[in-house]
């Protein structure tokens, strides 16, 4: 197991450096003077050109710049914006509170989607089983920001308050959480349906065991070990999706901060978001590789 | 073993007739196993109701993306200020060319128009990104699985480059770079922009879906044979490996038509995708942000349009995988 | 259900305790309701068991075998699986009528059973301690200690080796073998009155299962328990069971104590099914097997069901279906059974 471990950590090196290069050079290297339309309407001032582009290092050739922002970064010197505020310190307010928002979601996500699909798997066929089945294909087809909107609008909310505690972030969290909700749901009820049938479930009746045993034991430990590993992906992801919910709940997180730096061209900002956003999600495929080893004992990792 | 009771159909119920039934429909089945995994899909989805209601739906979509006309003769970008926010007009519907069905937006656009017209720009990304996803996914993938070795795991790391960003956040960051926020580019260059940036950061999931069918055809005997007779790779290519790929290539293909329909929606909705003067739900669902309080119709119904596209390619995707693939019937 | 000849005839040994078996399943059928049509698998089937001795139930694949044996178990997949008339007896109660609760008790502590294929009837992913001492537990009430204790003890008595270690082991870390004394050691754990084994050996390599029977035997033996041993394997069957039922398309065909049946088969299914055994004595020569497939039992053929494989077959076959029919001390449904006797 550890050297598998190993082996994934060891690939996942180049792609997080493929991943934050990409975005890197979207963002620095493409021909183009980084400073026009800094100053207003008028060209900067050549002095300032020569300080930024030394802070900068922009006459380095590209690689190096490249290198020592990745040096940079691996030393948590996350560098400064424009106007210098430290990025590090933007990152820090904005990140517990995305952890937050996806915290919430994974667990509606887990709470809503394991009872809808544990319902519908036990009473396949029913009314309640198409019923559910319609509601996760709509959820899965709106688009959130189409839900976050009309939720707003209808349930009259405001805005999430700048320290965003859990309680306000219970909504839009859920929101958040629609579409994978929906996929957990469907997930848990196709692996009850296939795994019901399974000869283990019928040992257990056959043992004597009561019925509440045989599902909530046997039969739902086996089902989950594909829900949870999803869900272990989906924390990492529901981080970098948030954007379209902190927009409309105006929530100080990580998808406010990159969307504002987008539209003011901040490309520190930009370039640290992903980086951290790919590391996550780089880490969080690894942890769910061996979480799924320890739940499903016959995995072996060479 | 007929009875003429049965020939002539009139008493179905007859209790001798019936223990026949079930032996003498016995063999019908039968004959539509052999009949390949196609016409099989094909027969079991003409009888859902959910695969008859989507296809239609998507019919009108498709049609409405290239006759618009046929719709309304309301010109979408017309602008009147005089009729900004005038509430939908429902006795418009009887009278041929008027226009303010679902009523006009803050700058006197008629909405019905617009959303007729709003179906184009989410067709065409959403086609042609799939298309185009198909492509370059589709020959990466041979690519990978068909050479294997090095190449396959330089390929696969390559595309988990792509896959480890977060979709939105990609194409957030690819679009604001070639189109700046505030820019105005034309129609054409922010269309095949928008299309790119999904066939970039969505071609690694295509390719993995040829190097399984790759790897799997790979492994049948009958492809061993053929290669041991001397085919070439081009002919196992288009004679074994993609008749196997086409299915849950068209599978996951409809559904993530959807989803880039939503996601191109997403984009302009945050003003980073298409823009003026493209037509599409989601700037007009942007636009109407700030007007929810008195004119709810300027988002209702783009974004009624806009569910319903979605929706109608996500349950077409979910029909035809349900059909192809009997394990979940 | 358009059955109106029903097979009532009496069973073997039914003189021994009169109406007072161990298990007595009587004239159980059961149908399999799918989309193209209804099954009949098991049309009318009495046998019964005592304590102490081993009923072989012997056929085919899709003979109905396993079906009785679950129907037994009360684990039939319902849908698709209907029972739709007889009886099953457990120390004289109907555990057909019986209450769901009272019926789950008799499941491991009166009847347990051994399935076929124990990696796949082994749950993948908890240990084979937790998987046996959880009957302890739940059905016991012993502490999580106590019953691995017990379930180390059961290891031992199943002959496998350093079962202290053993039993923080999943099951895909045994061998075939090994895994099916897990098996029988979990089915043992509530000392049940009779125990079902369902085609034990079938999945093992050949010489395990010489093994397996052997254990099999053994722990009947020194329980005194009941047991229904349910194989297409003749060769299994010899050493180790005192009566034979062969089942043929849902009915028992033939009856009798196995040295009757080997010495001298009284229905044409079971002569054809011996004959198919390979025999040192006739080395060299073709095996001879059963012509035709086993019958469609949405279509089972009219009259008798095995007329169209029988190389006896006469008009009277394909128009009347023969009673399992007792000749002396065991049972035939030929209509030519009594000729089959006197033969020789």
């Amino acid at each position: 197991m550890g050297r598998y471990a190993l082996r994934r950590l060891l690939q996942a090196i180049p792609v997080f450096i493929g991943s934050t290069f990409l975005i890197w050079f979207l963002v620095w290297g493409l021909p183009g003077d980084p400073f026009a339309g800094r100053c207003g309407e008028r060209k900067c001032p050549d002095a300032y050109v020569t300080y930024m582009t030394d802070k900068f290092n922009l006459d380095e050739p590209l690689y190096v710049q490249y290198l020592i922002y990745l040096k940079n970064l691996l030393t948590g010197n996350f560098g400064q914006t424009f106007n210098g505020t430290e990025i590090g310190d933007l990152l820090a307010q904005a990140f517990p509170i995305s952890i937050k928002l996806a915290l919430v979601a994974v667990v509606a996500e887990a709470l809503i989607g394991i009872t809808a699909g544990v319902l519908t798997g036990l009473r396949r066929g029913s009314f309640i089983d198409n019923l559910v089945l319609v509601s996760t294909l709509v959820l899965i087809a709106v688009p959130i920001f189409v839900i976050g909107l009309v939720a707003r609008y209808a349930l009259g909310l405001s805005s999430v308050s700048p320290d965003a505690p859990f309680v306000e972030l219970i909504i839009p969290g859920i929101i958040l959480a629609s579409g994978s909700m929906a996929y957990i749901t469907r997930l848990t009820r196709v692996n009850l349906v296939e795994n019901r049938r399974a000869d283990y479930v019928r040992t257990a009746v056959a043992k004597g065991l009561t019925p509440s045993r045989v599902t909530g034991v046997h039969l739902l430990r086996n089902s989950m070990i594909p829900v949870v590993t999803w869900l272990g992906l989906d924390l990492g992801a529901l981080m970098g999706g948030a954007i379209v919910t902190e927009g409309i709940f105006n929530i100080r997180g990580i998808g406010g901060l990159l969307f504002g730096a987008i539209s003011r061209r901040e490309s520190g900002i930009v370039v640290s978001i992903v980086a951290i956003l790919v590391l996550v999600y780089l880490i969080v495929n690894l942890l769910v590789d061996l979480l799924y080893g320890v739940l499903d004992p016959r995995i072996r990792y060479e | 073993m007929s009875s003429p009771e049965v020939a002539t159909a009139t008493s179905p119920t007859e209790p001798p007739a019936a223990p026949v039934t079930p032996a003498a429909a016995e063999p019908a089945p039968r004959k539509e196993k052999s009949r390949g995994l196609w016409s099989d899909a094909w027969y079991e989805l003409r009888r859902k109701p959910l695969f008859v209601v989507s296809a239609i739906l998507i019919a009108f979509f498709v049609l409405m993306a290239a006759f618009p006309q046929l719709f309304s003769s309301v010109d979408p970008g017309y602008k009147d200020l005089n009729r900004s926010l005038t509430p939908p007009d429902f006795g418009a519907w009887f009278q041929f060319g008027q226009g303010g069905q679902f009523g006009y937006d803050v700058q006197g656009q008629d909405i019905y128009a617009r959303v007729i017209y709003g179906a184009r720009a989410s067709i065409v990304v959403g086609v042609c990104a799939v298309l185009g996803n198909m492509l370059l996914g589709g020959f990466f993938g041979i690519l990978s699985g068909y050479l294997g070795g090095w190449i396959d795991s330089v390929l696969a790391r390559f595309g988990d480059v792509f896959l480890g960003l977060p979709f939105v956040l990609g194409a957030l960051v690819i679009l604001s770079t070639f189109a700046p926020v505030q820019s105005n580019p034309s129609a054409f260059r922010i269309t095949s922009l928008v299309i790119l940036t999904f066939i970039a950061l969505g071609w690694p999931s295509f390719a993995r879906i040829m190097r399984a069918a790759v790897l799997s055809t790979k492994q049948l005997d009958y492809v061993h044979a053929a290669k041991a007779l001397g085919a070439k790779p081009g002919r196992i290519i288009f004679r074994h490996v993609l008749p196997n790929a086409v299915a849950p290539m068209v599978v996951v293909g409809t559904i993530t038509l959807g989803g880039y329909i939503g996601a191109e929606a997403t984009l302009s909705f945050l003003g980073v995708g298409l823009r003026e003067p493209v037509v599409s739900w989601g700037i007009m669902i942007g636009d109407s942000r700030q007007y929810m309080e008195p004119a709810p119709y300027m988002m209702a119904f783009p974004a009624a349009f806009l569910v319903i596209a979605v929706l109608s390619f996500v349950m077409l995707g979910d029909a035809v995988r349900d059909a192809l693939d009997p394990k979940l019937r | 259900m358009t059955d109106i000849k029903v097979n009532t005839a009496p069973v073997l040994g039914a003189d021994k305790k009169a109406g007072g078996h161990l298990l007595e399943v009587e004239n159980l059928h059961v149908e399999f309701r799918t989309r193209d049509g209804i099954a009949k698998v098991i049309n009318g089937v009495s046998y019964h068991v005592d304590a102490g001795e081993t009923l072989a139930v012997l056929g085919e694949s899709g003979s109905g075998k396993s079906v009785t044996a679950q129907t037994i178990m009360g684990i039939l997949d319902t849908p698709p699986g209907f029972v739709t008339g007889g009886s099953i007896r457990f120390r004289g109660k109907d555990l057909l009528t019986m209450p769901k609760d009272e019926r789950r008790l008799v499941r491991g502590e009166g009847i347990a059973m051994v399935f076929q294929d124990a990696l796949s009837a082994l749950n993948p992913v908890f240990t084979v301690g937790f998987q046996i001492s959880e009957l302890f537990r739940k059905r016991r009430g012993m502490s999580r200690a106590d019953g691995m204790k017990r379930a180390v003890e059961l290891l031992d008595q199943v002959k496998i080796p350093a079962a202290k270690t053993r039993i923080k082991d999943y099951p895909h870390q045994f061998s075939g073998g090994m895994r099916q004394r897990v098996m029988i050691a979990m089915s043992l754990a509530l000392d049940p009155e009779i125990l079902i084994a369902d085609e034990p050996t079938t999945a093992l390599d050949v010489t395990v299962q010489a093994q397996i029977m052997d254990l099999l035997a053994e722990i009947r033996r020194e329980r005194n328990m009941g047991m229904i041993l349910i194989t297409h394997d003749l060769g299994v069957v010899a050493d180790v069971a005192d009566r034979i039922a062969v089942m043929y398309a849902g009915r028992i065909v033939e009856q009798a104590d196995v040295h009757s049946l080997y010495a001298k088969p009284c229905h044409p299914y079971t002569m054809a099914l011996l004959d198919s055994l390979p025999r040192l004595d006739l080395k060299g020569q073709e095996l001879n097997t059963i012509k035709g497939l086993p019958p469609n039992l949405m279509r089972i053929p009219s009259g008798c069901a095995f007329h169209p494989r029988c190389s006896m077959v006469r008009d009277i076959c394909r128009s009347e279906r023969p009673a399992l029919l007792p000749i002396g001390n065991r049972a035939s449904a030929c209509h030519f059974a009594e000729e089959l006797v006197g033969r020789e």
